[in-house]
C-alpha cells in the first residue's frame, strides 16, 4: 500500500538558489524524508547544479563543463523537483509567503511556500573604479565568467588579474595555460595573505614567476581604460568599448584585453535585505540554520552568517546542509557548531597548505623550517601545549595530520621536538605510510594500490570522486571501500580527495558523530551515560534522541560497551548488540565456521591440556590446528553446533581471542630457566593474566612480559609491555603491532610484582573508562596525551589505587562465557539449528 | 498455493536476532525477528561474499553481515546502496505465534548456492592457490625422521 502523501498535500518548500550547498541540502533531505515536501528551486544561472570548485580546472583546460555537473536535469525530474533555471528571484512576500521570479524578459513566476531556504551564495566583489563596466572586465564566479575567459583567451593576448588570493591565482594560472600573458595585480605585500605568511607567499610567487606569471605587488589600481569607440558608433546609445589598459595610482599603465577581478566575495544578501531579514556579514542564522527573523525561513551556504562567520569552503557548507535537512525533515536534533577550515591551492604542481592561526602572534610560539632553494617551508604555530596553526609550502604530506591535531586540540607537549618532521617521526618510528611505503598520493600511479584490504587503486578512487561527485572521506569509503576496513590508508585517501575534488574539501566538522543514527560523538554519549546514569541501550537512545529505533551495527556495540564499562554489575549486557564473535564467544571464519582459542596462562600448557585438545580435534574433526602469535593454540573450522561441546571437552578457560577484551599475555621463559633472565617473566605474565582476564575494553588488549632487556616477548609493541631488569620492572604502554606498528612509550619503572599489577590495572581501567569504542590504547593515549595518563597514574597515587580497585570490582565474579552461559548472557539457542521438517504429507 | 509448515514459535527467535533453519538440500534459511516482532526469512548467505547473515546484528528492518558489514534489507534481501546484490527471500507466515515457511520453497529455492570454502579443503581445490613449497614430502619418504609408530625415535 502506498502510504505517501499525494504531492498536493505535501508542504511546499521553495529554495532560492541552485548551488552546491543548497542542492546538497535537498539531497540530504530527500534521503531522510523523501515525501514530505513539494520542492521548487529557483536558480539564476541557466544550468543545473554544478561543482563550482572545479571551474579552475575547467579554465585550465583540465576538465570540461560537462564533467563538473553534479546534478543533471534528470535528477530534478526524478525527484519531482520543479526547477526554474535562469530565473532570478526578485521579491519574497513574507506575509503571503510567496516567491516571485523573473526570467529577465517578461515572464514572472510565482511560487507559494511553507518553508523557504535562502541559498543565494555570494557575489564577487567588484572594485568601485572607473572602467569596471567595460567589455572584457569580468569577475570569476560562475560558468558564464569561465566561458567568457576561455573565449577571450582565443582572441586576446594580455590578461590582468586583480587579486592575488586563491581564486585570482587559479584564474591567472588557467589563463596562462590558455596562452595569455598574465599579470597579477595584488595590493598586499605578498600573495594569499589570508592563507599564507610572508615567507610562504613569496616562495609561491617565485614558483609562479618561474612558470611565466608576472606580478605587480602593492600596486593600487586607479582605473581601467577603454578603447575609444564612441566616434564610430554615431548616434546610437553610447556603447561601452573594450578594456584596453589598466592604470595605476602612480600613473603607469599596462596593456590589458581582459581584466579579471578576484578581490573577494561578499555574501549575496540583497534579496534577504529586501525581505527585512536580519543581515550582518550574511543572513544571520542560528545553530539550526534558521534565520533569526522568520522561523519559516532558513539560510544555508555562503550567504549565511553562522556565529558571525560566512563560510566559503564546501565542507562546512555541506555540514550545514546536513543539519538543515534534519530540521526540515522535522527530526529537529542536529546542530551546526561551526567548522575549522584549511586551504589548498588548486594549481597543479604547487603544494601549499594552511590552517588555523598560521600567522601566529602574541602568546604563540613558532617552529619554522625553511629551505628556500629546495622550495620547502613549514611553519607550525603553537599556543600553550597545543598546535593552533600551520602553514606548509612545497611539502604538504603532513597537512592532514597537522589539521587533525589542530582540530582535536590534542596536547603536543610530548611530541613537540619531533612535530616538525611530521607524523612518521612524531607518532611512531615506523608506519603510517601507505602500502609499499607510499606517503605521497600525488606521486602514485593510477594503478598503484591505495587500500590493501579491499584492493582499491588510486585510479578507481579518482574516478569515483569525479564520476559520483564525492566530497568527503565517508563518501569515498562508501562508494569505493577504500580505507573502509583497517583505515591505515586514510591519510592517502584524504590526499587523493584533496587533489581530485579540490582543496576545499578538507574542512571538517569540529565534532564527529558516532554514526548516522545520531549527531552525538563518542565522548558525548560516554558523558551522558555517566552523568545521567543511563543503564540501558533504550535509555541512551531515548535520552539522546537517536534517529533510529534500535540503532545500527556501529552504534549498538559501542553503546553496550559504554554501559557495561561505566556501570558494572548494574547495566545489563545485551548480547544482541554485540558483534557475532562476542555473541558466540568464538571467531567467525570466512565459511561461517568458528575458531576456538583456549586460554593458556602466560603461554604455558601441560600434557593433559594438549591431550584434551588433541582428542577434541579428532572427535569433532577440526580441520586446522595452528599455533598463534600470542603463544596459544587455535582450532579452526569448528561448526557452530559443536562449539559448546568443544569447550566442554577441552575444559580450558575462554581465551577471549574473539573479544574486545584482554587477549593474550605473551611471556618469555624468564629467570626460571633462562641463563640471561633477570626476572620471572612467566609468573609475572600469569599473574597479570589471572588478574585481568574477562576484562572487556574499548578494543582488544594485549600484554607481554619479558624477563630481561633482550625482550624476547616483544613487549615493545603491546598495549602494556613489561620488561624485567635487574632492579625491577620497566613498564611500557600504548604499543601496537597491528595496522600501523607503534612502539610502546616508556611509562615508568617499578620495583615489585604488586606494583606491576596495580599500575597496569589502573592504566587499563582509565582506558576502559575514557577510551572510545574501537580505539586502541595507542590512539587513546595519542588523543589525551601521554602526560595526562602519567598525571592520572603516576602522580596521583590515590587515584591510581582507586582505579585499580574499580577494575577489580568490575571483574570480580565475571563469568567465563564458555562455562557459565547464563551468567554471561549467552543465548544458547543460537547453537541449535532448527530442522525444517519437510516430510511429504506429514508436515501437518 | 503455499505449503506452510511450522518452523518455530516467534518466541524461540531472539529479539533483534535470528535462528537458522536447516534444509535437506542447500544452505540454511535464516529467520530473523526484530523488536516489533516482525519475522523475515532470507537465504543465510550474503550476496557479497557468502557470509552467514544469521550471525549479523539486526536493527530496524536490516541486518549487518558479520563478514564485511554490508547492510542487507530484511524485507527485500537486497544490499543497501551503494553496495549491490540480493539474497533470495523466503515467504513467511506467522499464525498464533508460530512461524511457518513454505515447504516447497524450502525444498527448491536457491539450493545450488554455496558458502566459500575454507581451510585445507580450500588449499586443495583452489586453482589460484600458490603451490606448497617447503612442505615435507609424504610420510616415509624422508629418511631419518621419526614417524608415528616407529620404535626408535630418540633424537641424537
Amino acid at each position: 500500500m502506498d502510504m505517501r502523501l499525494p504531492p498536493s498535500q505535501r508542504l511546499k518548500l521553495v529554495m532560492v538558489g541552485n548551488g552546491m550547498a543548497g542542492v546538497r541540502t535537498l539531497e540530504e533531505l530527500l534521503k531522510i524524508a523523501p515525501e514530505l515536501y513539494d520542492i521548487t528551486v529557483f536558480g539564476a544561472e541557466p544550468h543545473p547544479n554544478y561543482n563550482r570548485i572545479l571551474l579552475s580546472p575547467v579554465l585550465a583546460g583540465e576538465q570540461t563543463l560537462d564533467e563538473i555537473v553534479l546534478n543533471d536535469w534528470a535528477w530534478y525530474q526524478e525527484h519531482g523537483i520543479t526547477l526554474h533555471a535562469g530565473k532570478t528571484v526578485t521579491e519574497v512576500d513574507r506575509v503571503k509567503r510567496t516567491v516571485r521570479a523573473s526570467d529577465g524578459q517578461c515572464g514572472v513566476i510565482e511560487a507559494p511556500y511553507d518553508r523557504l531556504i535562502m541559498a543565494t551564495g555570494s557575489n564577487p566583489f567588484m572594485l568601485p573604479i572607473p572602467g569596471r563596466d567595460l567589455q572584457g572586465v569580468l569577475a570569476y564566479r560562475d560558468i558564464a565568467d569561465t566561458q567568457a575567459m576561455i573565449d577571450a583567451a582565443t582572441q586576446y593576448k594580455h590578461a590582468i588579474v586583480i587579486g592575488g588570493g586563491l581564486l585570482g591565482l587559479e584564474a591567472a594560472n588557467g589563463l596562462m595555460k590558455r596562452g595569455m600573458t598574465v599579470s597579477v595585480v595584488h595590493v598586499a605585500p605578498w600573495l594569499m595573505e589570508r592563507q599564507l605568511d610572508d615567507v610562504a607567499g613569496k616562495l609561491l610567487q617565485q614558483s609562479l614567476e618561474q612558470r611565466g606569471m608576472r606580478f605587480l605587488m602593492g600596486a593600487q589600481t586607479q582605473e581601467l581604460v577603454g578603447e575609444d569607440t564612441g566616434r564610430e558608433d554615431g548616434d546610437g546609445p553610447p556603447s561601452k568599448g573594450r578594456v584596453r589598459a589598466i592604470r595605476f595610482k602612480d600613473g603607469t599603465e599596462l596593456p590589458a584585453d581582459l581584466v579579471v577581478m578576484a578581490v573577494g566575495i561578499r555574501p549575496n544578501t540583497a534579496l534577504a535585505e529586501s525581505m527585512n531579514l536580519h543581515v550582518n556579514k550574511g543572513i544571520v542564522v542560528s545553530d539550526t540554520l534558521q534565520t533569526v527573523t522568520d522561523p519559516r525561513i532558513y539560510a544555508v551556504g555562503e550567504c549565511a552568517a553562522h556565529r558571525g562567520i560566512a563560510y566559503g569552503l564546501v565542507a562546512p557548507l555541506f555540514e550545514q546542509g546536513k543539519v538543515l535537512a534534519t530540521h526540515l525533515a522535522e527530526f529537529g536534533i542536529g546542530r551546526y557548531l561551526g567548522s575549522l577550515t584549511s586551504t589548498k591551492l588548486k594549481v597543479t604542481g604547487i603544494d601549499l597548505f594552511s590552517a588555523g592561526n598560521f600567522m601566529g602572534g602574541e602568546h604563540t610560539e613558532e617552529i619554522v623550517m625553511s629551505d628556500p632553494s629546495g622550495g620547502v617551508y613549514k611553519k607550525l604555530v603553537i599556543q600553550g601545549d597545543k598546535l593552533v596553526g600551520a602553514c606548509l609550502y612545497g611539502d604538504t604530506v603532513d597537512g592532514s595530520w597537522y589539521f587533525k591535531l589542530l582540530r582535536d586540540g590534542r596536547s603536543v607537549a610530548d611530541i613537540r621536538d619531533r612535530l616538525m618532521f611530521g607524523q612518521n617521526f612524531s607518532v611512531s618510528n615506523i608506519g603510517d605510510v601507505g602500502h609499499q611505503g607510499h606517503s605521497k598520493a600525488a606521486a602514485m600511479a593510477d594503478s598503484d594500490e591505495v587500500c590493501g584490504c579491499n584492493g582499491v587503486t588510486k585510479g578507481s578512487i579518482c574516478k569515483a570522486i569525479k564520476d559520483k561527485g564525492l566530497f568527503t572521506l565517508e563518501e569515498v569509503r562508501k562508494h569505493t571501500k577504500a580505507s573502509a576496513s583497517c583505515g591505515s590508508c586514510t591519510g592517502l585517501v584524504e590526499q587523493i580527495l584533496m587533489f581530485t575534488a579540490g582543496g576545499d574539501y578538507s574542512a571538517t566538522p569540529k565534532l564527529k558523530a558516532m554514526c548516522a543514527c545520531t549527531d552525538h560523538g563518542h565522548q558525548a554519549v560516554r558523558d551522558a551515560i555517566r552523568d545521567s546514569k543511563l543503564l540501558s541501550i533504550g535509555a541512551v537512545f531515548e535520552g539522546l534522541g537517536w534517529r533510529t529505533p534500535n540503532g545500527c551495527a556501529t552504534c549498538r556495540p559501542a553503546v553496550n560497551y559504554y554501559l557495561i564499562s561505566t556501570w558494572p554489575k548494574e547495566a545489563k549486557d545485551d548480547p544482541q548488540s554485540r558483534f557475532i564473535n562476542e555473541r558466540a564467544h568464538a571467531n567467525i571464519q570466512k565459511d561461517g565456521t568458528y575458531s576456538v582459542i583456549p586460554r593458556m596462562w602466560g603461554g604455558e600448557t601441560t600434557a593433559d591440556e594438549l591431550r584434551r585438545i588433541a582428542d577434541a580435534v579428532d572427535k569433532y574433526k577440526i580441520p586446522t590446528v595452528k599455533v598463534t602469535g600470542g603463544q596459544r593454540i587455535d582450532l579452526l573450522g569448528v561448526k557452530k553446533e559443536d562449539l559448546q561441546n568443544v569447550w566442554k571437552d577441552i575444559g580450558m578457560p575462554s581465551g577471549h581471542a574473539y573479544a574486545k577484551a584482554l587477549r593474550t599475555v605473551k611471556t618469555c621463559v624468564g629467570s626460571e630457566w633462562c641463563r640471561m633472565g633477570t626476572q620471572d617473566s612467566t609468573q609475572m605474565g600469569k599473574d597479570l593474566e589471572r588478574a585481568m582476564w574477562r576484562m572487556y575494553a574499548p578494543h582488544k588488549v594485549k600484554f607481554a612480559v619479558s624477563g630481561c632487556p633482550r625482550n624476547c616477548a616483544e613487549a615493545g609493541i603491546k598495549d602494556v609491555g613489561i620488561i624485567g631488569v635487574d632492579s625491577g620492572w620497566e613498564m611500557y604502554v600504548a604499543g601496537n603491532g597491528g595496522i600501523k606498528t607503534e612502539v610502546a612509550e616508556f611509562f615508568t619503572k617499578l620495583k615489585t610484582a604488586e606494583e606491576v599489577l596495580e599500575y597496569t590495572g589502573a592504566f587499563m581501567q582509565l582506558y576502559r573508562l575514557e577510551g572510545w569504542y574501537l580505539e586502541r590504547t595507542v590512539h587513546y593515549v595519542n588523543r589525551v596525551g601521554l602526560d595526562y595518563v602519567k598525571k592520572k597514574i603516576l602522580d596521583d597515587a590515590e587515584g591510581r589505587k582507586a582505579l585499580w580497585e574499580q577494575l577489580q570490582f568490575a571483574l570480580d565474579g565475571e563469568p567465563d562465557p564458555w562455562f557459565e552461559h547464563q551468567k554471561a548472557a549467552v543465548d544458547t539457542r543460537q547453537f541449535i539449528p532448527i530442522q525444517a521438517v519437510s516430510l511429504e504429507g506429514s508436515a501437518a | 498455493m503455499n505449503d506452510w509448515i511450522p518452523i518455530a514459535r516467534v518466541d524461540d527467535i531472539p529479539v533483534l536476532g535470528s535462528r537458522c533453519v536447516q534444509r535437506e538440500k542447500g544452505l540454511d534459511v535464516a529467520v530473523f525477528r526484530n523488536d516489533r516482532d516482525e519475522v523475515f526469512a532470507l537465504l543465510d548467505r550474503c550476496p557479497h561474499k557468502g557470509g552467514p547473515l544469521s550471525q549479523g546484528i539486526v536493527f530496524g528492518k536490516h541486518v549487518a553481515c558479520p563478514m564485511h558489514n554490508w547492510t542487507i534489507g530484511l524485507d527485500s534481501g537486497c544490499a543497501k546502496e551503494p553496495d549491490e546484490g540480493c539474497t533470495p527471500r523466503f515467504a513467511v507466515k506467522v499464525e498464533d505465534g508460530v512461524v511457518h515457511l513454505d515447504a516447497h520453497e524450502l525444498a527448491t529455492q536457491a539450493t545450488d548456492l554455496t558458502r566459500p570454502v575454507a581451510g585445507p579443503q580450500r588449499r586443495a581445490t583452489d586453482p589460484h592457490a600458490p603451490p606448497l613449497r617447503g612442505s615435507l614430502p609424504p610420510e616415509g619418504e624422508q629418511a631419518g625422521l621419526a614417524r608415528p609408530g616407529a620404535t626408535a625415535s630418540v633424537p641424537a
